[in-house]
């Protein structure tokens, strides 16, 4: 398998008029990446730790920098809903944010502003192609920690609106093939309807790859002697992924999604990353690989598809 | 201190409808009206202690066990969150909370408290609290649903906290925050629409309805799994409640129960039933699932390199570094149990003579880890230690009580004890406080003796003699 590293994007500013996705990521969202970057957001502290995806999202920084983009449309698995799809609803929400699962890592101040706007648009569409979705406008709704760590890590400085998807458990309540028409579903009509709005946009599918954890905990949590894949199956499964991502051979891995997501209890349940292929238009170039590492076993990989290289002579 | 014991149990569901809208649909409402006689209840039976176990509050690592005082904060439904919101403010009991989480480690689970100013409080647990003790009386404490755990980890979980109820001689209410088929309907309804989802989750939801009004709980239990493949989706959670529940009521099936309402919540199946531990007569049941005292299962992963090469490196000891430990002896009357701590030379827990039990010397360490609780009295090389004398006299007590418990008695026929103190002057005081919240209780005769030493590095022992009866 050949990894491209650090790569620079192509610069593509001020083309306005029809409106694009100008890149797609998968941008895990383990807490434990937040924590160890000690931003004055979280209040517990460490001494760092998995330091090579804290250096694939520094990678995944540096590679959009260029790139001008008006908002960020992310879909959470920790946002999960069994009636419909729903989308968060009010221009603004602020709390604090305590991962029920490690809380000792995770308790976090967030702030962040929603593009109402893009968010109504694809909950139009997605409602007029036969999709339950559901605004969510109660103001005392916390965000999911899913949407914050990944928001945190992609743009720390929380200056661009997001639209924040709910991740539908469609595939426990029938099938990942069930599940995956329907996120191919939302990711055409999310597309249809950044198109449509003339906006510039980043989709995020914000889910690791394998996901058997440890169920233990090291006293140092950051101690990364203690840090490798849960099985040697997880592992092989994960590569297979990302060669998949590397070559642009999108369409194999929706093929292969229901085996994924089974036999490596992969994260990919939640149809973040069916969503993302297809609203991608599962691309056929080759996505950029920025880091691949483990969290508490699970398997998680930071890809890029720059879109606005391989697009902006289509339109 | 009165002997703790669980006074009731209940299963009651986790959707927020019946805290937030209980009158848009006669089934809510009645579900609603259920929650409130339950409360009633519980309220009549003085009751000190609520502990809640919540499907709706899945962990990774081990078990987690809210510790926090009093948790705050206003909970939305990820889904209903139309319905409303549900400000919550707790009163939970933090001695008990850390008294678990002790318990379930001395049990070889993985646990820990958690106490953050903020902790999301699952809607099942907030619903929970918010109808059964609408007016924060009654302490709680709430537990969650570990993803990976099977019977035998949630079981032994239970037993821990049994420990400490025990222990602590609280008169405690047992719920369990969970749906019966939890099949939701994936479209938006009205109200007036609501149904259980189809008809065969209707029948299962039945079939429980009918052991559980039977008093027959462990029956439940042992057909979680076929359950959990017939009517639940396959969420993370299994149905594991009934085993939680099942072994907090001493896996038995003749408890009387009382199916105070059933209905749908968004095609789920909600019920509020009360499980009261009076025998009901039906006549308790052999299962088939064995019992289990202590987990033994894989959760070391992080550490298992470090013990492989510490074992290598040392040479073979038990975690106090006290002496080598036996299997109890098995001769004519022997009585020997798995849940009392091994003994350190050939003999066995107890002998039986007739009526008459004989106990062997019985300290404070903790089967399966031989951890003592309160702490050895001095390190390996010899340094004295501060310990916890109270804790080590209560965990002898607990000693005692499993191997009269495994003769077939109980510990109101304890007729003689003798006891050893390593240290009179420091220790009396505290022994004789907890000797009289416990065995001062049953009337026993006593002999205190100083001593110079005990083989293992414990403060106190006690030598037991109990007639079985007729």
């Amino acid at each position: 398998m050949q990894i491209r590293w650090p790569f620079r994007a192509v610069q593509c500013r001020g083309i306005m008029g029809k409106g694009k996705i100008v890149a797609g990521c998968l941008a895990p969202h383990p807490p434990h990446l937040v924590y160890a970057e000690n931003p004055p957001q979280n209040e517990p502290t460490a001494e760092g730790g998995w330091e090579q995806l804290r250096w694939g999202y520094e990678r995944l920084r540096a590679s959009l920098a260029d790139v001008e983009y008006d908002a960020i449309v992310v879909l959470s698995p920790h946002w999960q809903t069994y009636v419909g799809t729903h989308f968060l609803g009010l221009p603004h929400f602020e709390g604090l944010s305590v991962d029920p699962v490690f809380p000792n890592l995770f308790r976090y101040h967030y702030d962040l502003n929603i593009d109402v706007d893009l968010t109504k648009a694809i909950h139009n569409e997605a409602q007029a192609s036969g999709l339950s979705v559901k605004l969510m406008e109660n103001p005392d709704f916390r965000v999911d920690y899913g949407t914050i760590v990944t928001g945190h890590m992609f743009n720390p400085s929380w200056d661009k609106p997001m639209v924040v998807i709910s991740s539908n458990r469609s595939s426990q309540y029938y099938s990942v093939e069930v599940m995956q028409d329907m996120m191919i579903e939302l990711g055409k009509v999310t597309r249809k309807a950044i198109e449509e709005s003339g906006k510039r946009v980043v989709v995020i599918a914000s889910n690791s790859l394998s996901h058997r954890h440890f169920t233990t905990e090291s006293e140092v949590p950051e101690d990364m002697s203690k840090e490798h894949i849960t099985s040697h199956a997880m592992h092989l499964w994960d590569m297979r992924m990302i060669d998949y991502m590397v070559k642009g051979q999108s369409q194999r891995i929706l093929d292969e999604m229901p085996e994924f997501t089974e036999q490596a209890i992969a994260e990919s349940d939640g149809g973040a990353f069916s969503w993302l292929l297809s609203a991608l238009n599962v691309p056929d170039y080759p996505a950029i690989l920025h880091g691949y590492g483990t969290i508490i076993g699970t398997g998680n990989a930071i890809v890029e598809w720059p879109c606005h290289a391989h697009e902006e002579g289509r339109e | 201190m009165s002997e703790g014991k669980i006074v009731a149990s209940f299963v009651v569901p986790v959707h927020p409808h019946t805290v937030l809208a209980p009158d848009q649909n006669p089934g809510w409402k009645r579900l609603r009206e259920a929650f409130d006689q339950a409360a009633q209840t519980i309220r009549e039976l003085d009751a000190d202690l609520i502990v809640v176990y919540s499907t709706t509050w899945p962990s990774v690592i081990g078990h987690q066990i809210q510790s926090d005082p009093n948790p705050e904060w206003v909970m939305v439904d990820h889904d209903f969150h139309d319905l409303g919101s549900i400000p919550y403010s707790f009163n939970i009991d933090q001695e008990f909370a850390h008294a678990w989480d002790d318990a379930n480690k001395a049990r070889g689970l993985q646990s820990r408290c958690v106490n953050y100013k903020g902790f999301p409080i699952d809607v099942g647990s907030v619903v929970a609290l918010t109808l059964l003790n609408p007016d924060n009386k009654i302490p709680a404490v709430i537990v969650s649903s570990n993803v990976y755990a099977n019977r035998s980890e949630t079981t032994v979980m239970a037993k821990a906290c049994l420990d400490v109820v025990k222990a602590q001689g609280k008169k405690v209410v047992a719920v369990t925050a969970m749906s019966l088929s939890n099949r939701m309907f994936t479209d938006f309804i009205e109200p007036s629409e609501d149904k259980i989802h189809s008809l065969k989750d209707h029948e299962w939801n039945q079939k429980i309805l009918e052991f559980l009004r039977q008093g027959r709980l462990e029956d439940v239990g042992q057909l979680s799994r076929t359950i959990q493949q017939q009517i639940r989706v396959q969420k993370v959670v299994a149905f594991k409640p009934m085993w939680w529940l099942s072994a907090m009521n001493g896996n038995r099936n003749d408890l009387t129960g009382n199916v105070m309402a059933y209905e749908a919540i968004h095609g789920a199946g909600g019920a509020v039933v009360h499980l009261d531990p009076t025998p009901s007569g039906v006549g308790d049941k052999e299962y088939d699932e064995e019992d289990i005292e202590y987990f033994h299962g894989e959760r070391g992963v992080l550490d298992a390199v470090e013990d492989i090469q510490a074992e290598e490196l040392t040479p073979a000891t038990n975690q106090n570094s006290g002496p080598e430990l036996w299997e109890p002896t098995e001769r004519k009357g022997s009585v020997n149990t798995d849940s009392a701590p091994k003994p350190v030379g050939a003999y066995p827990h107890a002998r039986r003579v007739g009526n008459m039990l004989y106990l062997s010397g019985v300290g404070p360490r903790q089967p399966g880890t031989n951890a003592i609780p309160g702490g050895p009295i001095h390190d390996e090389n010899d340094e004295p230690l501060d310990y916890d004398i109270k804790a080590q006299t209560h965990a002898v007590v607990e000693n005692v009580r499993r191997v009269v418990e495994e003769a077939g008695g109980t510990m109101d026929q304890v007729v003689d004890v003798t006891t050893f103190l390593v240290d009179m002057k420091r220790d009396f005081s505290g022994y004789n406080e907890v000797w009289a919240e416990t065995l001062g209780k049953v009337g026993p005769t006593r002999t205190t003796l100083a001593i110079d030493a005990l083989p293992t590095p414990i403060a106190v022992e006690m030598k037991v003699i109990v007639h079985l009866g007729e």
